[in-house]
């Protein structure tokens, strides 16, 4: 029985290998690359490894602004989102309301909306609002278009937490103010972090709504900065590229490892209603 | 008659969760306390999202554009730029190129070998499972440029390149198969291979989570009836992850429709063998500077999207 079981998951797991190097191959050259001071677009171990790549980025100004602006974008959306979120999501896990039905359609509806379609006309209404070229314009529509999920998402953590221990609460005399901090805040945490980590990465890893709305080399966040690496004199520097690229992607690397327990569960029981 | 539909969550307590209100001023204030705690949520989503969604059906009838005639007072041309789609074949290209990405990478590529990985790594060693998974992960939750410079330089090189070559060229040269440069000899191939690459995760992780609903009893008794691993995989697991299915082709269509920025990366975003529709909407507001009828192809995908998030709510209410 347990050769047969050896020789039946065997292929099985060579199969899975396979997959897996198909995905961990392309992760090499980044990483290879960051550590090595004469690095080419090739994979190869570096002859020196030495982190004066990162050295060199982060010393030279490179890193600086565009992480900072990116920073600024992602913890201004992150909070934003949090906040309104959690306010709308309130009520409508908790109480039964006229509305109620038609205001979960909507916010499904506008959820599944192909947000990169909407920027073209998202720019034209900002020269019209004078919110082009500015970060509150991009963090307004970060925070927009992170909603819908968010509170969804938001709802389904809210509804795990049951209403009896509010209840039970206020008849010990507790505020409604009381509870929420002492009741409904502990015990939603995960969804908060949950909330709070994928609107701030929302932000943190666009690429497209920066490019269309910021203008002003000083504005730009990481993600649009990193074409500065093709800049149009000299030869492409690839060990410091990649080194900034490892930086930039690090946090939402450690961010999603953070809360990816409750992630997945929160993600997949919010899509599945 | 339609079942009647909750769209409280059918989670793990099946108690209802919202008091039934006493009567009808009690629903009343709950309803303005409701809207008040919504109010700031609605209202940004309201302006910055749905604005823009009309304000592309008022740009679209313009011919707005950032420099020229249309850039001072732009005029209304009515219909004129929905009638100029309707002659241009490189909107037509576009259409085909996204529709190409779409089926290959999405439909069968991520949601294939995302199903594929959910079922082989059921019940495999927690190390091996733990690794692989964050392999596959990590993919898909780093930023859309790395994700593009990545397979940039996975795929560098050549036999004309002067640029180094990359690890797909060095592993040809290493088993001697002739060298290539991938991206300018096989576009469309590999984008979708990136698009796999990046996006499957999202697939396997939905479709592990529909796969713990389903007891493994089922399996068991169907495996000591005498099915085969195709039989149960046809009779068993695929109806029962039919709605997580829907679900997911649903959710990975809209999401590579508004994809950009990996092709764009790994592009240059003037190819027309990889053009896609949203590149292509790019280009014509921003680098031709026709807002006007950059917006009204903007307004054709959000319509298609509508249509689409529409469909979705459909199906999670049999779900739900």
């Amino acid at each position: 029985m347990a050769i047969r079981r050896v020789l039946s998951t065997t292929p099985v797991y060579i199969i899975l290998i396979v997959i897996g190097l198909f995905f961990l191959i392309p992760l090499l050259w980044p990483i290879l690359a960051s550590i090595n001071p004469q690095a080419t677009l090739a994979v190869a171990l570096p002859k020196s490894p030495s982190l004066v790549n990162f050295a060199t980025i982060i010393s030279n100004g490179t890193v600086a602004q565009p992480f900072i602006n990116s920073l600024i974008l992602g913890i201004s959306t992150m909070v934003l989102a949090v906040i309104l979120s959690g306010l709308a999501a309130y009520p409508l896990s908790r109480y039964q309301f006229g509305l109620k039905r038609l205001l979960m359609y909507f916010i499904l509806f506008t959820s599944a909306l192909p947000v990169l379609a909407l920027v073209t006309p998202l720019y034209a209404m900002y020269v019209t609002l004078n919110l082009q070229d500015t970060l509150l314009g991009c963090v307004l529509f970060f925070v927009a278009s992170a909603l819908p999920f968010c509170i969804w998402l938001m709802k389904n953590f809210l509804d795990t937490v049951p209403f009896e221990l509010e209840e039970a609460a206020w008849i010990d005399g507790a505020s409604t103010l009381d509870t929420l901090r002492h009741i409904v805040l502990p015990l939603a945490a995960p969804g908060i972090a949950v909330v709070g980590v994928w609107s701030f990465l929302g932000a943190w890893t666009n690429f497209f709504v920066p490019l269309i709305i910021l203008q002003s080399q000083n504005l730009l966040p990481a993600s649009v900065n990193i074409y500065t690496f093709f800049g149009s004199y000299g030869q492409v520097n690839y060990g410091q590229l990649a080194a900034y690229a490892l930086l930039y992607a690090l946090p939402a690397v450690a961010l999603y490892t953070l809360v990816s327990r409750f992630f997945v569960k929160g993600i997949t029981g919010g899509l599945k209603g | 008659m339609q079942k009647e539909i909750q769209l409280e969550t059918p989670l793990e307590t099946r108690r209802p969760l919202t008091p039934v209100p006493q009567n009808n001023q009690r629903r009343n204030k709950h309803m303005r306390t409701g809207i008040l705690f919504m109010a700031p949520a609605l209202l940004i989503t309201l302006v910055f999202m749905i604005g823009p969604a009309l304000w592309s059906v008022y740009i679209s009838l313009t011919n707005m554009s950032l420099t020229g005639a249309g850039a001072a007072s732009p005029q209304w041309v009515g219909l004129q730029n929905f009638a100029q789609i309707l002659h241009d074949g490189e909107f037509f290209n576009a259409f085909r190129v996204s529709l190409t990405y779409l089926v290959f990478s999405a439909l069968i590529g991520q949601a294939v070998l995302g199903l594929l990985l959910a079922l082989l790594m059921r019940k495999r060693n927690r190390v091996f499972k733990a690794i692989l998974g964050s392999i596959i992960v990590v993919a898909w939750v780093i930023p859309d440029v790395v994700a593009g410079f990545l397979w940039s330089a996975f795929l560098a090189g050549g036999p004309q390149s002067v640029l180094a070559p990359g690890l797909l060229n060095t592993i040809m040269s290493a088993i001697a198969l002739p060298q290539h440069a991938w991206l300018q000899q096989y576009p469309m191939t590999m984008i979708i291979m990136a698009n796999i690459w990046r996006g499957t995760a999202f697939s396997m992780l939905l479709y592990a989570s529909g796969l713990e609903g389903i007891p493994d009893e089922l399996f068991e008794a169907a495996a000591i009836d005498g099915a085969g691993v195709w039989a149960r995989l046809r009779n068993i697991t695929l109806p029962l992850l039919r709605g997580t299915i829907a679900t997911d082709l649903l959710l990975i269509t809209l999401s590579t429709l508004s994809d950009f920025t990996l092709v764009f990366v790994l592009t240059g975003g003037s190819n027309l063998n990889t053009e896609l529709m949203t590149i292509y909407q790019y280009r014509q507001a921003f680098q031709f500077y026709q807002i006007g009828y950059g917006s009204a192809i903007a307004l054709l995908i959000i319509v298609v999207g509508a249509i689409l998030s529409l469909l979705y709510i459909r199906i999670l209410r049999v779900e739900l």
